[in-house]
């Protein structure tokens, strides 16, 4: 990893107006991207982790959206950019996939031609070397016989196919930067296990960074380099993968992974799980947003929470949890080397 | 394709047998619907009517009257009860009358209704396209008869923008005569279909930009223009285009009935209006079968440009 | 769902030879042109008292199992035996009984409930057909709420008021209402953050311990399914690879499709997830309208020899109610495979070849 980041987002803030009043999905969001990083952000719904994502695309553009903060894709602006600004970076500079690829794509055209149709959008070629483009693009991701399957439509692929071809598209123009929202949730295990090689294998042949969006803490573990765990809008905790799964510091990253099913550890007797509901976007609590679920509430949480790093973490290890760190380090329950809740009555 | 177009002439085979069974049936049964009592006149004796009985063969079982019938009409020997013309001949000549209406209108409705629906919802919400909304279901709810005799007398008679009524065929009075004389016609005729058709359209463009592929088209980088155009419009028209197919049939096989007969064209409708007044059922079945024809003709053209605009639909 | 409790239970439900095949029709004529083959000769018996996981991947069948067995589609074939009870054929008003004491639980909780009517008529609604006194109702109503972990005071509400992990537990306290012996659930956390996902598990468990009910719990995800089943069984086009005590299946998996499935699920360690050695199968499961001859996984199975093409494997009993339907087993020795029998619960179809012995150095799995 190079030590300029390719993309910087900072205090990045996403409100929507809505008749219910003002949804914040997104608050004061900051992280860094690296030359072919990984970088998974993970949450649960409405967490602002897809919103986050999209922001960054200009996706979510609308008359109701107010923006604060700023993103630099190598040095330029997004947040500010102009439509049309933006729209040439688009698919060009960073490009994404999602999570449903049965309705991702346009059912009623070829698959080559959308594949062309971004192709033609940046880069003046013309339509015999655009396809030429597309077919190399089929293979490799894995698309059998792309010569003919270029002039496919859609409903004639399966699940793990169209996402291949949704790859493909977002790799079709060689973009510094891959957002990939959801990209195997909709997708049976071992085609999962498929498409996540194929992301791989990708990001070792181009050096493509990778912006991946999940609540999967397995795919998380298959594929990132750094975490940013989300809750309620904003980042809780951000390191590296080892740093988020082997020493977590916010009560929030400990209930995710504590509250796994795993196939690889004995069966407990419960499942542990976090209590409650996550707060309602429009109206949250002071300070800490985790708060009203947490057992380690005290008297500083109601304080706004810095992402931070604190006394006794590697560098780029941050959180927003008030408890000092050794305090962290006591209370968090590691049985049987895994990181967790405690187990007991969880459950109303 | 070819086992598909032979479905559908069996298809239409079968559904102009049933329509015009049905119709001869209706009038077979209707009171005061025996055909020699007009023929014979109003002070026919009863032998007089037996005779007229059987001249037309009204004294023949059931099916033997529908099958002469049918046979006739596909002969051209169809012969009205009232007028004793040629029922054929009075079609042929009134079918250009019908089309110049139906093509025409049908153009219009199409293009105006696209145009306003896409407009609306592009500014769905504002003023604009509450505005829209409003005139779409004036539009809609305005009968033909009264708009059509209002524009008569108003555009027509009183301010002489236009002729008031009559149809004037190309071949005599050139194409700036017919043209001049459908203007009126045409538009009565589409206000209604485009309210509709701005209404359903708009819809769907709002549902369609939702979807997920459009999304996708946006993250592609192309142009919004390009988004708005081969996506969402695109898949926007499949609906459309199926509800024009049909309405279009309706009006090109005599559908229009009221518009006709306000601007007195003397097309197909106007001519089965008069027949149903007059009880004539000659040409109220050869008008029938007519309608059915271009009715089932348009449904099978629908389904082909259906498959043709979206590949997830397969003929056969 | 203690392991102990399970196997001992008198039978519940009897599924024998269960065939559900669905056909397509074409042309003018509707004549039926096919067969989606959604369930292929399925036989296994729950119960009392047990949970038995059935997953496997979309279009397994699974789903279409379990609305057979609950009768909401009728089998093309075989027989269903509930409670000593043939009810395979059973009319709608045989079935009534029955029905009280069968119920299903959704995967969605925002579809499954009616947006219209409150928790009290939806909670309520089963109670009243079946002629239970107006005042109990409300009391019995309020109790289950509170007994799924919501508030009496939430009887008046609607089902958007809620979130989806609560909802969940409406749709629980629904099925539970009637006081049923067996519920199916059908994906039942899958729409489901992570953290309500274990809060609704927990639930299910504490409901089966206090009420002694007798679950189907279909679901794709293998983690959630071994942590609340004492049996499991592995579906795949239709049929059975594999149905097993939980804790073995994870342990010793025999058939491939078993292996490579548990070898697809990425660990959420990371260091654990470096030692793997993962299998990724390749290819994608084919059409069920037409399914392969043989053995339906021969076409992704890296161990598939000439007799999965031609000859239905058995599903071999291996002993402790280990068995699976494979020619050439997984993690199983030549004393296993020479003390194996072919189960009754085999296909119809199926041929008598016992398994054969891989050597596991020659053959990696």
């Amino acid at each position: 990893m190079s030590t300029q980041p390719l993309l910087e987002v900072d205090h990045l803030k996403v409100d929507f107006r809505t008749d219910e009043g003002l949804v914040h999905a997104v608050d004061d969001v900051s992280f860094r991207l690296g030359q072919s990083e990984v970088l998974a952000v993970v949450g649960e719904s409405g967490s602002g982790k897809s919103v986050t994502a999209m922001t960054l695309m200009g996706l979510t553009r609308s008359p109701n959206a107010r923006f604060e903060g700023s993103a630099r894709l190598r040095g330029q602006e997004l947040i500010t950019a102009s439509d049309d600004e933006l729209r040439k970076l688009r698919g060009k500079e960073i490009a994404m996939i999602f999570q449903d690829p049965m309705t991702s794509l346009n059912p009623v055209h070829r698959i080559g031609k959308q594949i062309v149709e971004q192709i033609q959008a940046h880069d003046d070629v013309s339509d015999a070397e655009a396809r030429d483009r597309v077919v190399t693009l089929l293979d490799r991701v894995g698309i059998p016989r792309s010569r003919e399957r270029i002039d496919s439509y859609p409903h004639e692929f399966s699940g793990g196919m169209r996402q291949r071809v949704m790859i493909a598209m977002a790799l079709s123009c060689d973009p510094g930067v891959l957002i990939a929202d959801e990209p195997t949730t909709a997708l049976d295990v071992t085609i999962q296990a498929q498409i996540l090689r194929e992301m791989r294998d990708l990001r070792e042949r181009t050096g493509t960074s990778i912006i991946l969006v999940t609540h999967d803490l397995g795919v998380v573990a298959d594929i990132a380099d750094r975490i940013a765990v989300m809750y309620s809008g904003r980042i809780v905790e951000t390191g590296t993968l080892d740093e988020i799964f082997y020493d977590p510091q916010h009560p929030y990253t400990w209930g995710l992974l504590g509250s796994i099913a795993r196939i690889d550890r004995p069966r407990p007797h419960r499942l542990p799980s976090i209590p409650g509901q996550p707060p309602s976007l429009i109206d949250r609590p002071e300070g800490c947003h985790f708060r009203p679920r947490c057992r380690h509430e005290f008297e500083d949480c109601p304080k706004y929470p810095e992402l931070e790093g604190r006394i006794g973490q590697a560098p780029g290890h941050d959180d927003r949890c008030w408890l000092p760190v050794e305090e962290k380090r006591d209370r968090r329950v590691v049985a049987d080397g895994q990181i967790g809740l405690e187990a007991e009555g969880a459950t109303a | 394709m070819a086992r598909f177009i032979v479905r559908r002439l069996i298809g239409m085979a079968i559904v102009m047998l049933v329509v015009s069974f049905l119709t001869f049936l209706i009038f077979f049964k209707i009171p005061g619907g025996d055909p020699a009592d007009r023929l014979a006149g109003k002070y026919a004796t009863p032998g007089q009517v037996a005779a007229v009985e059987r001249e037309w063969g009204f004294d023949k079982p059931f099916w033997i009257q529908y099958g002469n019938m049918m046979e006739k009409t596909f002969t051209g020997d169809l012969i009205s009860y009232t007028r004793q013309d040629k029922v054929v001949e009075r079609i042929i000549d009134g079918a250009p009358r019908t089309f110049s209406l139906a093509i025409g209108a049908a153009l219009i409705w199409l293009v105006l209704g696209v145009a306003l629906g896409l407009f609306s919802a592009l500014r769905a919400g504002a003023l604009s396209d509450r505005f829209l909304t409003v005139l779409a279901l004036i539009g809609i709810s305005m009968p033909v008869f009264w708009l059509g005799a209002l524009a008569n007398y108003y555009l027509g008679y009183k301010a002489g923008l236009f002729p008031d009524g009559g149809y004037v065929p190309i071949s005599e009075g050139g194409l700036w005569e017919w043209f001049k004389h459908m203007i009126l016609p045409w538009s009565v005729l589409a206000t209604l279909f485009v309210g509709v058709y701005s209404r359903v359209l708009r819809n769907q463009v709002l549902d369609t930009i939702n979807d997920d592929y459009v999304r996708t088209a946006r993250a592609k980088g192309i142009s919004e223009r390009r988004v708005m155009g081969r996506h969402v419009l695109r898949n926007s028209m499949i609906p459309i285009v199926t509800l024009w197919g049909l309405d279009f049939g309706y009006v090109l096989g005599g559908g229009a009935i009221l518009t006709e007969t306000v601007f007195d064209l003397q097309g197909v409708g106007d001519y089965f209006a008069e027949s149903i007044g007059a009880l004539d059922v000659p040409p109220v079945m050869a008008v029938v079968l007519f309608g059915a024809f271009f009715i089932v003709l348009l449904n099978g053209i629908v389904d082909i440009v259906y498959a043709a605009l979206d590949p997830r639909i397969r003929l056969s | 769902m203690s392991a102990a409790a399970a196997p001992n239970g008198d039978a519940m439900l009897d599924v024998e030879h269960i065939k559900q095949h669905f056909p397509i029709r074409r042309g003018i004529l509707n004549t039926v042109a096919g067969h989606v083959h959604a369930v292929d000769d399925v036989s296994f018996t729950l119960r009392e008292g047990e949970t038995l996981g059935l997953v496997g991947e979309s279009g397994c069948g699974k789903t279409t199992l379990s609305r057979t067995l609950m009768r909401l589609i009728d089998p093309t074939a075989g027989r269903i035996t509930f409670r000593g009870r043939d009810i395979t054929h059973a009319s709608r008003r045989e079935l009534r009984p029955v029905r009280t004491e069968m119920q299903m639980v959704f995967q969605d909780p925002y579809a499954s409930l009616n947006p219209r009517k409150r928790i009290s008529q939806i909670i309520g609604g089963p109670l009243e057909l079946h002629g239970v006194a107006r005042d109990e109702i409300a009391q019995r109503t309020a109790d289950l709420l509170e007994r799924v972990g919501l508030q009496r005071e939430h009887v008046n509400r609607f089902p958007h008021e809620f979130s989806g992990g609560q909802r969940q537990r409406i749709g629980v306290a629904r099925a539970l209402a009637l006081e049923p012996k067996l519920i199916v659930l059908d994906e039942p956390v899958s729409a489901l953050d992570v953290s309500i996902q274990a809060q609704i598990v927990n639930l299910l468990e504490e409901l089966q311990e206090d009420f002694g009910l007798t679950y189907i719990f279909v679901a794709h995800d293998l983690s959630v399914v071994r942590h609340v089943s004492d049996r499991i069984a592995v579906m795949y086009l239709g049929r059975i690879m594999e149905l097993s005590p939980a804790e073995q299946l994870y342990s010793k998996p025999i058939h491939p499709y078993t292996a490579a499935l548990l070898s697809a699920i990425p660990i959420p360690d990371p260091r654990e997830n470096r030692r793997r050695d993962r299998i990724v199968v390749g290819g994608e499961p084919p059409s069920p309208v037409d399914p392969p001859p043989g053995c339906v996984f021969h076409t992704r199975c890296p161990r598939a020899q000439d007799i999965c093409r031609s000859e239905i494997p058995p599903l071999t009993d291996y002993g402790n109610g280990h068995l699976a339907h494979c020619h050439f087993p997984l993690n199983v020795t030549r004393e296993e495979i020479a003390g194996s029998t072919k189960s009754p619960l085999s296909p119809a179809a199926s041929g008598d070849s016992q398994p054969q012995y891989v050597d596991p150095e020659l053959h990696p799995a």
